[in-house]
């Protein structure tokens, strides 16, 4: 296998953008990304998305977005993995560099959502919750979640405040970030006082509905970096579990994660101890709160009180939503993999103003899909 | 519509049929074709008794379309007496009532109505379990 780097990246703001279409979305982070780079040296696109065919009545994303971005005849598919969608694109462009098929890949991942109204979209997402089993009886993604929280406070003795960190630190990281959605702090009386969506998930635990897309090109050759500080790709892996939460051996262990952290950091050579900051996914707080435990960070039942001690801030022992989060920067489903992956390459390269992690020179990225049926886990170095 | 989906799903809907595996006897729900623990492909539908005790629960306050919008609306997570989890809308109940580990039944109601000329489907959902008096 060979070294794979980003040499390339581009995003849309992220929020509920009335004026942009999916195809607007996707071409902007497309040449934002190629600025500068001849676009006919990009052997492969890969889209990341999760739901366009619903939300933008738009399938067929790989012919589709290398057509408008003008990228000519070039090899274009999608992948889907759910809300990880962005990280299976990602691993599928890095899988294409490190195996020596295709020299240059793109990797766009985007997702459409405030077309329809909120109802629609939650039944959207909720496709990707086991069909039969789960959503024929009406649970969103948050009731999902909010089952899993209740029962992870009954075992550990938690109160619904112990969770506010989370919320307080994305939100104080996404306003430095001028992409962010949500580019305001909040206070733990903002959390006490938010409205319940499923109980105990209240609105602070939970990411919005968000449009944005997020691109990266991924390159063997440094040297294609430019002038930019070279960020390598030094582990890439993803795991599964049972789609629906029920069935799942133990609901308060993410295995996905702790599968996918492990070979990501054996590939690497690294261990949690070693990591400057990690972006997870806190499409909800206790999802934030599992993955810490299963990715090594914490100990099981101890996640949360990472949060609650202040250790999740840019200066804190684990950073993670350092530059916003699902919870603050937004979560357009299907692109927040490679979004994650973006604000990773902000904090490496020391571009991430306000929020900057001091020295950050190692990143991890852990992307979810569905209740934690589907995990990818990267880890980035910076190079000089 | 979605009929002949309706129609596949009575089994575990209306009778909580899941599935016994031949090979090392664990019993699932939902049903399964191939065992997660032995690998074990031959199985027999299992029709399980219904009774538990609450895992986990959750009142929501945003549906999804098509569920009637009656609030509370319950959602729990119930650990069967004979082994598996089952994930089910909670009955009968308001949502103070409600405690981890109490003891849960099933019974069979109306689950969503697929629109106005749609379907009614009807399933299991889970109540707790009547004091007896005495």
């Amino acid at each position: 296998m060979r070294d794979v780097y980003i040499i390339g990246t581009g995003q849309t703001p992220i929020g509920e953008l009335w004026g942009h279409s999916l195809k607007d979305l996707a071409v902007e982070a497309t040449v934002k990304a190629l600025y500068g780079t001849d676009k006919q040296a990009v052997d492969c696109l890969v889209v990341g998305n999760m739901c366009s065919g619903i939300l933008a009545s738009q399938e067929s994303l790989g012919a589709f977005v290398a057509d408008y971005a003008g990228l000519g005849p070039v090899e274009a598919v999608k992948v889907e993995s759910a809300c990880s969608s962005g990280g299976a694109a990602f691993r599928e462009g890095y899988l294409r560099v490190a195996s020596g098929t295709a020299e240059r890949v793109l990797v766009v991942a985007v997702e459409k959502m405030s077309d329809l109204l909120p109802d629609s979209v939650s039944s959207s997402l909720a496709l990707a919750a086991d069909g039969d089993y789960e959503n024929l009886h009406g649970t969103t993604f948050a009731a999902l979640n909010a089952l899993i929280m209740r029962r992870y406070m009954h075992e550990n003795g938690y109160k619904c405040e112990d969770f506010a960190g989370f919320a307080i630190n994305a939100h104080r990281n996404a306003v430095s970030n001028e992409n962010a959605q949500f580019r305001r702090p909040v206070t733990s009386k903002d959390y006490a006082n938010a409205t319940i969506v499923a109980s105990p998930i209240n609105l602070l635990d939970s990411s919005s509905i968000s449009d944005g897309a997020g691109a990266v090109l991924l390159s063997a050759d440094p040297k294609d970096s430019g002038s930019a500080r070279k960020v390598r790709v030094v582990g890439s892996a993803a795991a599964t579990d049972t789609i629906a939460v029920a069935t799942r051996k133990d609901p308060l262990w993410l295995s996905a994660a702790e599968i996918s952290a492990r070979r990501a950091f054996s590939q690497a050579g690294l261990e949690p101890g070693d990591i400057d900051l990690f972006e997870l996914h806190d499409a909800f707080s206790i999802m934030a709160t599992l993955s810490l435990e299963a990715a090594g960070f914490a100990p099981r039942g101890r996640g949360v009180r990472l949060a609650m001690e202040g250790e999740i801030v840019p200066n804190g022992k684990v950073p993670i939503a350092t530059r916003g989060g699902l919870k603050a920067r937004g979560h357009p489903v299907g692109a927040t993999g490679v979004l994650q992956v973006l604000d990773a390459v902000a904090q490496l390269r020391g571009q991430a103003g306000g929020s900057q992690v001091p020295d950050a020179r190692t990143a991890m990225t852990q992307n979810i899909g569905g209740s934690g049926a589907s995990i990818y886990t990267h880890i980035l170095v910076a190079e000089d | 519509m979605e009929l002949p989906r309706y129609h596949r799903l009575q089994g575990a809907l209306y009778r909580l049929e899941g599935s016994r595996c031949n090979a090392c006897g664990t019993l699932h729900f939902p049903a399964r074709a191939v065992c997660p623990g032995c690998g074990g492909t031959e199985h027999l539908p299992h029709r399980f008794k219904g009774a538990g005790t609450l895992w986990s629960f959750s009142e929501l306050y945003q549906l999804q379309r098509g569920h009637p919008k009656d609030i509370p609306h319950l959602v729990g997570i119930i650990q069967l007496d004979e082994g598996p989890r089952v994930l089910a809308q909670i009955t009968d109940a308001e949502p103070e009532e409600l405690s981890i580990g109490m003891r849960l039944e099933m019974v069979t109601r109306l689950i969503r109505s697929l629109g106005e000329d749609g379907l009614r489907i009807y399933g299991y959902k889970f109540r707790p379990v009547m004091e007896k008096n005495g």
